[in-house]
């Protein structure tokens, strides 16, 4: 089967999988016994934070791909990884604060490590896009990426450990042997939004990615084509 | 802090599920725009493809 034709069932998992997640969330999940309705902000939020978190980790992995073997498409595949998740990471941020706002009366809580190291792996990220393109020359610009990327890839799951041994305060620790201690119904709607979330992410990055890669296609017949005009 | 009503809590739910729909939506609008663009940028390029040839 030819990739253009793959894509289409890419997307269309997604859409399916996203409408069953938001089926199961409002109409099959129960209703937390602590925080109420509002704890069905947990199954956009934390699937969406942990697909984004992967994202980083992903951009890393295929920098060093990049680094590896020099080959500038893995740069490419690295870059749309890191844009896409800094892009999600926009409502994570949000509905975070929101569900903060709802649960704890407060929009952003400073003592909190989870939320601060989150901010710290956003922010870092911020600053690939502008050391990026300040480099001109492609090769140069794909190598520093790279070594950007590897390094900011890195912290992630660092930073994921330092929070796992900081004391928690109140943001809950969801990925752990006893899985949050959810019940059943909790778990797979948690599992289905998380699935939805990952496909999202996979349709966005293939089509993010094809476009770019035929853009830069097409800026390089154009200066071949320019190069040889002049020559004539 | 306690469970906050339905039609208080529900207000909060439905401005995190706005939030990722209205971050998704006007990516996915951004990306189709670009994608718009590169097919105009292809066809005007055949075209100047096809003007070399002629000449």
């Amino acid at each position: 089967m030819s990739r253009a034709a793959r894509i289409p069932r890419l997307e269309a998992a997604a859409a399916v999988t996203l409408g069953l997640a938001l089926t199961l969330v409002f109409f099959y999940a129960p209703i937390d016994a602590d925080q109420g309705f509002v704890q069905k902000i947990f199954y956009l939020h934390v699937p969406l934070a942990i697909v984004t978190l992967g994202g980083f980790l992903a951009g890393g992995v295929l920098a060093a791909l990049c680094l590896g073997t020099g080959d500038r498409e893995w740069d490419l595949r690295s870059y749309v990884a890191i844009h896409l998740s800094l892009i999600l990471s926009l409502p994570v941020l949000a509905t975070g604060a929101i569900w903060a706002r709802a649960a704890w009366g407060h929009w952003w809580v400073w003592s909190e490590p989870t939320l601060v190291s989150f901010l710290i792996v956003f922010l870092l990220f911020c600053c690939y896009q502008p050391l990026r393109f300040a480099i001109e020359d492609p090769e140069l610009q794909a190598r520093a990426a790279s070594v950007f990327a590897v390094l900011g890839g890195a912290f992630v799951p660092l930073n994921f450990i330092a929070v796992r041994l900081a004391q928690p305060l109140t943001h809950p620790r969801v990925l752990s042997a006893t899985g949050g201690a959810m019940p059943g119904a909790m778990r797979l709607t948690f599992l289905v939004s998380l699935a939805a979330m990952l496909l999202v992410f996979l349709s966005l990055f293939r089509l993010e990615a094809a476009r770019k890669a035929a853009a830069r296609e097409l800026k390089r017949i154009r200066r071949e084509r320019h190069a040889r005009a002049a020559v004539a | 802090m306690p469970a906050l009503p339905l039609h208080e809590a529900g207000a909060y739910v439905a401005a995190a599920y706005a939030v990722f729909a209205t971050v998704l939506m006007a990516y996915v609008a951004i990306m189709s725009r670009h994608v718009s663009r590169v097919r105009r940028e292809v066809a005007d390029l055949r075209d100047e493809l096809a003007h070399d040839r002629e000449e």
